[in-house]
């Protein structure tokens, strides 16, 4: 078939013998059969987690935010990292939905469904930060452009903060019908095949009632095409305005024009890292080897690699501007962290966030699944450290020397930042067991195509 | 009053884009069809108007930018400007840059939103709606045409199966609904 033709040079996307069928038993069988025995046991340690961060976040509202390692000199550190750290991870799951579909790169169907869930799971976890630092979270509404009845002011449109506030929950909110909607016919797919009644009934409320009609399908390509036109702007301002809260100030180290650019390629970074940890494990755990190839890992490793470059570049470049600015302050700044008291942190950082993933570039490294899984791993430690850099080493020796001070966390902080591991984890671990984990209504438009079985057929012509 | 229709299965989407077309060609009208994916073509083939939703999304996001434009222009400048940093804070066209940022967010909030706010309720999805797909095999790897009878249904039917229909059931429509 001419419609369905593929470049024999592409690898095939769809591994094995596979029909339309095969698809949908596939995606469906983690739904289906009760989870094993390693499931509960990460669901359990998960739980433990988000329960020991629930007890420390209560624990701060109760007392104060002076539970928390902060200080006069250094009023931003571990919270503000975590919270730069969620929303980057976030990034990836866009990028892979919106940005690849607009590229038209086919092997983003086979992680586009998970990457979008780990970005709704991680956005979560970076609101809870900000939420939780108002010290009184019962006024969060007080961020909101509402009518003045209390007295007071307005809120501030000048302030990059309340960006934050719009673009958050923008992308929040987008993220989630973008995903819901791609949701929809493979929701609706296991509705039809569900036996047990209870399952029946759950998966009917939330595929919204999908039939797959021709005029709905043609709505919903449009709307996914639409919507992914509007979600790539709006990925590139979150970590662009997230980056503002820096870039707009005075201090030394944060006041650079390349923070925008320079935090979307590490947003990018992280998040395909982040991408990456989940479904090497998750691949295997859920038999779903056939749709989530050694390509697509390989694919994941080559972005990391070329944004962890972009990456590297920019913070040679803050040094270089650092040292031609002139400024006596800028320079000491930068000096302060490559060779101040927090060395190691701009140390791991340099290592885990440069060097490590330059190994990607020998094919052996970046088409070994174990290798990729550690350097996924690498790279997240590198990037919590690159936020943890930027914010407290440019804080804590401020111009003032007689304030200069360190910054250490309490268990409190700890607690938190390890609760929302946790939180993460919960939701990833059910989203697997009850969610169509790739999105099969797309899988099956390329089956044809890039299925390796029909490029065999058409290879042999 | 009760007509009836054809629901005609099918197993392979190439088979039944080619069967479409030979029916559009017979000029036997085509009420629904119900695949289990987006196939390629299937709407010109059965010469379904494109969607406008693009276009509605586009004023959606023009609303939203004026929504932001109104508010901030009321509520920094009208309503109570204050000297933030002795930012020009009189003037909405001098203060505008700052507000960049939220009317680019406003506006994609709105057509984002609305756009597929229109879609569930123009595709008839919403939380608590039965499916209308008369065979539950087309959404996992079925296509089905329910189509009219054509003036002679043996002839209809004998196309059919020659254009390769795993299977063809003459259905009653009761439209007691109406």
């Amino acid at each position: 078939m001419s419609s369905h033709y593929e470049a024999p040079i592409r690898k095939p996307l769809v591994l094995g013998n596979k029909s339309y069928h095969d698809i949908s038993e596939d995606i469906a069988r983690p739904i289906e059969t009760p989870p094993n025995k390693d499931w509960w046991i990460a669901f359990g340690i998960s739980l433990a987690a988000f329960l020991w961060g629930i007890g420390c976040i209560v624990y701060t509202i109760g007392t104060g935010i002076g539970t928390w390692g902060l200080n006069k000199t250094v009023g931003w550190a571990w919270d503000i990292t975590n919270f730069v750290w969620w929303v980057g991870i976030g990034h990836a799951g866009t990028l892979i939905s919106a940005v690849l579909l607009l590229f038209r790169q086919k092997w983003r169907m086979g992680i586009n469904r998970s990457a979008e869930a780990m970005t709704i799971f991680s956005v979560i976890q970076a609101g809870l930060f900000p939420v939780i630092h108002m010290g009184r979270p019962w006024l969060i509404y007080w961020m909101f452009p509402i009518p003045n009845q209390f007295g007071s002011l307005w809120v501030n449109f000048n302030s990059p903060l309340l960006w934050d506030v719009f673009a958050i929950s923008t992308y929040l909110t987008v993220s989630l019908v973008f995903w819901w909607t791609g949701l929809l016919p493979d929701f609706a797919m296991i509705r039809d095949r569900a036996v047990k009644p209870f399952q029946k009934k759950i998966y009917s409320l939330i595929s919204f009632g999908w039939s797959g009609r021709a005029k709905d399908w043609q709505r919903f390509e449009e709307v996914s095409l639409v919507l992914a036109g509007l979600a790539t702007p709006l990925v590139l301002s979150v970590h662009t305005i997230v980056s503002f809260d820096f870039a707009t100030s005075v201090i030394p180290g944060w006041h650079t024009t390349i923070f925008p650019p320079y935090f979307v390629a590490g947003a990018i970074f992280s998040g395909f890292a982040m991408v990456q940890t989940l479904l090497i494990i998750m691949r295997k755990v859920s038999r779903l080897e056939s749709y989530i190839t050694l390509q697509h890992i390989e694919m994941m490793n080559i972005v990391i690699m070329i944004t962890g470059s972009i990456v590297g570049c920019a913070y040679i470049t803050e040094l270089f501007i650092a040292w031609y600015s002139g400024v006596e302050y800028e320079q000491y700044a930068f000096l302060n962290r490559a060779t101040g008291p927090y060395w190691w942190a701009y140390f791991l950082m340099m290592t885990c966030n440069v060097v490590s993933p330059q190994v990607m570039w020998f094919k052996k490294i970046r088409t070994s699944i174990i290798w990729s899984f550690i350097i996924s791993i690498v790279v997240n430690v590198g990037m919590w450290f690159e936020r943890f850099v930027i914010i407290v080493t440019s804080l804590h020796r401020d111009y003032l020397p007689s304030s200069w001070t360190m910054f250490s966390p309490t268990f409190i902080d700890i607690g938190i930042f390890i609760g929302t591991i946790g939180f993460f984890f919960v939701l990833f671990l059910l989203y697997a067991r009850s969610f169509p984990v790739v999105a099969q209504a797309e899988v099956k438009t390329i089956l044809k195509s890039s299925g390796e079985n029909y490029k065999k057929i058409r290879d042999k012509k | 009053m009760s007509s009836k229709s054809l629901h005609v299965l099918f197993d392979d989407d190439d088979v039944l884009l080619n069967a479409v077309k030979q029916i559009v060609k017979e000029k036997i009208h085509i009420n629904e069809i119900y695949t289990p994916f987006p196939v390629h073509g299937l709407d010109k083939a059965m010469k379904l108007k494109p969607t406008n939703i693009s276009i509605a999304t586009f004023l959606y996001g023009c609303i939203g930018f004026t929504v932001a434009v109104l508010m901030m222009n009321y509520i920094m400048i009208v309503d109570w400007p204050q000297n933030i940093g002795g930012k020009p804070s009189f003037s909405f066209i001098e203060n505008m840059p700052a507000f960049v940022p939220i009317m680019f967010e406003m506006t994609v909030f709105f057509a984002a939103h609305l756009m597929v706010i229109t879609f569930y309720l123009k595709s008839k999805l919403w939380p608590f709606k039965k499916a209308e797909n008369p065979n539950p095999s087309t959404t996992d790897d079925k296509f089905l045409i329910d189509m009219e009878l054509g003036s002679n249904i043996t002839k209809t039917k004998s196309m059919l199966k020659k254009l390769g229909a795993v299977s063809i059931e003459v259905i009653k429509n009761n439209d007691d609904e109406e």
